[in-house]
This record gives structure tokens, sequence and C-alpha cells, in this order.
């Protein structure tokens, strides 16, 4: 207990030698120092009216989903849901909810989900943290093209590597990879990962072309890459969670700007059209630290340049709460699905902006 | 014996050069589209094994799914992670082989003998499995050790390599006991040649009825020496052409295993095999790591050597080839490969261009 409050205090002091007004919030809300360093340094933020559509995925008896790692949509609305289950599993539902089929069933390229997306072919792309693979299928489900390789099991259980003993990056090995984006020449960015710290860039035919990042807090440095989304000019939004921050880049992967006031960014998407907006989640930790927790969970609507537009929802169990939202899929602006991993579940969410500031 | 050292000199430069020749002429080719049909919830993993049967039925032994460890007391076995499926030649599906099989965890590779049995070498469990046509087990060879060692140790024997691989690092010991082993072929008579492997370094020996007969080969890059014998395969006369993949080199033995010469000048071998009818063609492919996108392509020779041509590269599309791991070329122009990272087979048509004018 001592030593807790001698680092309360340490940090007390480091916060209140920097900005001045941080040092009075401190006071006034009364946060601890681990709170006032976990939220998201923009305050005063409008919040976004929201409900969350109740029982949202109807699944069939005998099928469960686990922690819900991923969810995108395609052009029909289409739900696909990639889960951390007994296996961890591919699941197609239609726009409403209804439960259609599995993909990959027994898969290969599928041992630890983390992240799935739609490309605008409506090609569906699972990324894999367990494999180290990134797998595409062409809308009826079947693989059209691989990334990465999974590690041969021949070698039996190996012990498991120490967190710095990472081997140098490869240009076609991934360790641990995260999420996957494309631009609008169809080419491929994949954000690599846990192990390695990089942006990797191939070509649609899956040739390597370039990776930026080492690992580091530095400019063009990341520290745990775990989303990815690109805009119609084909730069490049990374979640750098672990440095939190959102770094952007150029089509070329050159560092272009830092976004650092919306906490930690777990979870990113650009939504369609003329007008594009960036969501961004401040997810709270999966570790279930409620005293982090009660001070993030919110995810915020962004315009490209980083503008704050709002932000919505907070840390929770039930309905229209969020348990680490890990992914988020916006093709439609205001009608968001949101996988969580902690709650098991995909919550589909109505964003009412019109409301915020009538009159 | 005094005749192998007359090589040695020759090895000595071409130790280390992972040369393949240039100026090869390039023989065209297409890839049937969307060949193999696969049911709704089957899916392809790693493309290790393909072969072809006298009715031109094709079996492909795959790594799929995921290979389980079961925690028992003191010990961890494991199970799973390899499928063999057989199609027709038009690629409609047919059945599973093997659902299930105890020795079915790493494939490595299927062949299919004179008589349409299939044989199944698993690098996983350490063992050769000969099926009926009708896909009933008729022999087994070598044994799945019983439990895996975790965490797994360096070097091979009872407690470690593979999955616990039986036999010694390097010559091995007599016998059906193997470390890794990769591919098996035939001779007319029906004596059965075995790789081995990833851990022993030779060629194993044994009659039709599976009695061992001997071995031969180390660890090592002279003649008759080993370092990843990969792929083996034989021609009407029973020599025995071997892939030894990391000396960059195909090895030709007698029947006895007895070196004859070898062939420097297409790269890795990866995977081999040889023509039926009676002008046999040797094909080799210079396969990619599947780190990179090197190499790739496929060469058509003269048993002799020589190059007749070669097509293909690294890639990820059709007709571009992602590790080529077995090749079938029972008939000289429609070659099927099996490919361990785009996990797919895909069936070639050659176009060999005859000579103009």
């Amino acid at each position: 207990m001592k030593s807790y409050l001698s680092s309360c205090f340490a940090a007390a002091l480091l916060l209140c030698a920097t900005p001045y007004f941080a040092c009075a919030q401190q006071k006034t809300e009364g946060l601890t120092p681990a709170q006032l360093n976990a939220r998201a340094k923009a305050q005063n933020v409008p919040e976004i009216p929201y409900e969350s559509v109740p029982n949202f995925l109807k699944l069939p008896p005998n099928l469960y989903l686990g922690e819900g790692i991923g969810v995108a949509t395609n052009s029909k609305g289409h739900i696909f849901v990639y889960t951390r289950s007994q296996e961890t599993r591919l699941f197609e539902f239609d726009q409403k909810g209804n439960y259609l089929r599995e993909i990959g069933e027994g898969l290969y390229g599928f041992a630890f989900a983390h992240a799935v997306r739609v490309d605008p072919q409506d090609n569906i792309w699972a990324v894999d943290e367990g494999t180290n693979m990134v797998i595409k299928f062409n809308p009826a489900g079947r693989v059209t093209m691989l990334l990465g390789r999974r590690p041969e099991s021949v070698e039996g259980l190996l012990a498991t590597p120490a967190a710095n003993a990472v081997p140098p990056a490869e240009p076609y090995r991934f360790n641990r990879p995260t999420d996957v984006a494309w631009d609008a020449n169809g080419d491929i960015f994949i954000s690599d990962g846990y192990g390695n710290s990089r942006v990797v860039k191939y070509d649609k035919n899956g040739r390597y072309i370039a990776a930026v990042g080492t690992k580091g807090s530095g400019q063009g440095q990341l520290n745990l890459p775990h989303s990815i989304a690109t805009d119609a000019k084909g730069n490049v939004y990374v979640a750098d969670r672990s440095n939190r921050r959102i770094e952007v880049f150029d089509n070329d992967l050159t560092f272009k700007a830092i976004y650092d006031n919306v906490g930690a960014p777990w979870s990113l998407c650009i939504t369609p059209g003329a007008h594009q907006y960036l969501y961004s989640s401040n997810s709270n930790p999966d570790n279930n630290n409620s005293e982090i927790a009660a001070v993030t969970g919110e995810i915020y609507k962004m315009e490209l340049d980083g503008t704050i537009l709002g932000k919505f929802g907070k840390a929770g169990k039930q309905l229209g709460s969020f348990g680490t939202v890990h992914a988020i899929d916006c093709r439609n602006e205001n009608e968001l699905t949101v996988s969580e991993i902690t709650a098991w579940r995909v919550q589909r969410i109505v964003l009412h902006p019109q409301n915020r500031g009538s009159n | 014996m005094q005749r192998l050292s007359l090589f040695i000199p020759i090895l000595v430069t071409a130790a280390g050069l992972a040369s393949a020749q240039n100026n090869v002429p390039e023989i065209p080719y297409d890839s049937a589209p969307n060949l193999l049909k696969l049911p709704e919830h089957i899916y392809m993993g790693e493309a290790a094994g393909v072969a072809t049967n006298s009715k031109g039925n094709i079996f492909v032994y795959t790594r799929t799914g995921s290979s389980r460890a079961v925690m028992g007391g003191s010990r961890v076995f494991s199970g799973g992670g390899a499928r063999l499926f057989e199609f027709t030649a038009n690629g409609t599906y047919v059945r599973e082989i093997g659902q299930g099989m105890y020795g079915f965890l790493f494939a490595h590779a299927v062949r299919i003998d004179p008589q349409d049995n299939i044989w199944v070498v698993d690098e996983g469990s350490n063992m050769v499995i000969k099926f009926s046509p009708e896909g009933r087990v008729l022999m087994t060879m070598g044994r799945k050790p019983e439990a895996i060692r975790v965490p797994a140790t360096e070097g091979g024997g009872e407690e470690g390599g593979g999955r616990g691989g039986r036999g010694l690092p390097g010559a091995g010991v007599g016998g059906d006991n193997f470390n890794r082993p990769t591919d098996v072929a035939w001779d007319a008579a029906g004596n059965i040649f075995i790789s081995d492997g990833y851990g022993n370094s030779r060629v194993a020996k044994f009659d039709k009825n599976g009695q061992f007969l001997k071995s031969w080969g180390s660890k090592g890059t002279g003649p008759g020496q080993f370092n990843l014998p990969h792929a083996i395969a034989i021609d009407a006369q029973n020599n025995i052409y071997v892939a030894d993949r990391s000396n960059n080199r195909i090895q030709v033995f007698d029947d006895d295993g007895t070196f004859k010469t070898q062939f420097t000048n297409v790269g890795t071998p990866y995977a081999l095999c040889i023509t039926a009818g009676p002008h046999q063609y040797l094909y080799s492919s210079n396969s990619n790591p599947s780190t990179s996108m090197d190499n790739g392509e496929i060469y058509k020779m003269e048993l002799d050597g020589r190059v007749l041509g070669k097509f293909g590269r690294a890639g990820k599309l059709l007709k571009e080839f992602g590790t080529v791991h077995e090749m079938d070329c029972r008939n000289a122009d429609e070659i099927f490969v099996g490919e361990l990272t785009n996990w797919r087979i895909q069936k070639l048509i050659l176009h060999p261009v005859v000579a103009r004018n």
C-alpha cells in the first residue's frame, strides 16, 4: 500500500509539472493517476445519442459466440463475425442478424481470431493472430489468397518465446498480425502486429511492396499496431495502441500525422462516401480493470484530419455499454456494428447525431 | 568405393551453389481453373501431397485443421492436422480416406503405386501408411511416437526431434524407424524406397513386404550423403533419383544405393517426378521458400540430367506457384502440383514447343 501511494504521489507530481489544467482537473474530478493516464486527452467532447438494437444476432441452438473479436459487413449488409470459440470460427448473418452459415470450418489458418474485414468486391478477409495468416475468401466463402504462413507444427510443442525475443521481420511472414485494409488499387495493408511493429504493403496479387515501422514511440514507430484503415485517397491510419495514438501515413507509408487525444485506439474504421469519417475506440482494458474501465470504453467520431466531432458509449456489461470493443464496422455512418472481447457479443449501434444541438 | 573419390573435386565446386541453369527454353502452359470442387464444409490446407491413380483420380494429402495436444497425466498426446481426399479426374470430390487416422499428423506426401495402392508419408507421425485402392490400411511402416515431449528438444531420437521422432540424426538406424520422412517410391520389383528425411539423412530400402533391406546416406555434402532428402523417384531401369534439397542437387543411385551421378543445375529440388511410358522425363521443382517469392520454376529434364525446358514462377495467381511441394506426372504434359503456401492443387497443361520449321 505504501508503494502504491508513493507511486501515486510521483505520478501526480509529474502530471502537475506539465499542464496546469490537468492538475486542476485531477482535483475537481477526483481521478486517480492511473485513470488520468488512461483516459483520453480530449475532454468536454459532445456526446452523440445512440441506442443498441436488442437481440441483434440470432444464433441457432447449439451455436455460441466466444470472444467477439472481428466483425464486418458486406455490400448487402450481411454481417461476418470472426470469433474465438472452442475453435476459432467465422460466421455469416444476414442484415437482420439471422444466421446464414459458417465459413472455413476447420480451416488450417484458423487458430486465434483477430479481425475480419470485407473488401469493396465483397471478398472476406480474416486475420488470424494465432496462425500468423491473412486469409482471403471470395464471397462464396472459398479461399482465394493467403498471406503469411502458419508455423509448422511438426516440431511439437515449443516453449513460448519471451516477449522481447522477436525474430527479424520478413516480407512474407507475420508475427501475430492484427488487421487488414486496402486502397483504391486493391493494394493490401496489414498491421503486424503484436510481435512485429510494422505495417506491410502488398500489391493486390500479394507481392511485397514496402513496410514501415519498428518498435518504439518515435514518429513512424509503432508499439502494437492493432487496427488499420485507409481513406479514399489511400492514406493509411494505424491504431498505435500501446503508444495511445493514431498514426497516419500516406499511400507509400511515409509518415504524415499523429492524433493522440482519443485514448488508446483499439479499433479504427473509416466510413465510405463523399465525406469520410474516422471512428476510433478507446476500449476499456480486456483485463477487466474497473479503475481504468471507469474512464475508458468510449468511441470517438472524427474528421479525417483528427478533429473530434463527438463520442458515445462507456465500458459496461449491459446492452449499449461496451465490453472492450475490438472491431468497428462503419459501412453505414450512423449504423455501426461493434464486436466486444469480454462481452462475447456483437452490437448494432444506431447513432442519432441529428438530435445533438438541434434547435 | 575408390570410384567415388573421383567425384569429390566436382562436388567441392558445386557445394553451396543454388545455381539454376540460364537460357533454358520456356515451356508454354496453362492451368485449369477451379480444378478441385470441394464440398461446402471441406477446405484444403497446405497441399503437401498430390498424386493420381491409373483412372486419373486425384489424391490430395493436406495439412488442414489444427493438430491437437491432448493433455494426459504426465504426458501430452497429439493428433489431427492432416487429411486425405480423393477426387475424380475432373476434380469432383469423391471421398475422404483415413478420417481420424492415428498416423495423420503432418502431411508430407502421397503416392500411388502401379497397383493403385495409396501411400501416405507423414512427417509428423514418422509413418508411411499403405492403403488399398478401397482405402483400407494394408501396411504400416514406422511408428508414431506415443507422446510428444514438452517442450520439444533439439535433435532426434525418442526424446526429441519432430514430435519425438524415432531414429537418430544422421544415418538413422536400420529398419522402419523414421525421423520426419518425406517421400516414397518403388522399383519394378515392388521394393520400397523411403527418403528419410528431415531428421535422418538417408534412403531406406525395404522389400515389397516391408522387410528392411538396407539404407544408405548420412548428413553431409559428399556423394551419397544428404542434406534433407525431400523427394524420391525411380525410373524404369530402377535408377533412384533423390531430391537432395538443402544440397541443391539431385543425386542418382542404382537399385542398391550405389552413387551414379548428380545434377546441380536446377536449383533447389523440392519435388521430383518421373513420367511413365517408353521415353521417360524427369521433372524437378526449384520451389520458392515459403518466406519469399524467389524462384518457383519447374524443370523438365531427360533422365541423364539434360534440361529441356522450364515453366512457372512463384506467386499467388493461377499458373503461379506457392512453394510446390509435390508433383504428379503420370502424363508427361499434364502435371499436377501441390502447393504449400497457396493451399492449392493445380493441373498444368504443357504445350511443349515442337522444333519450328
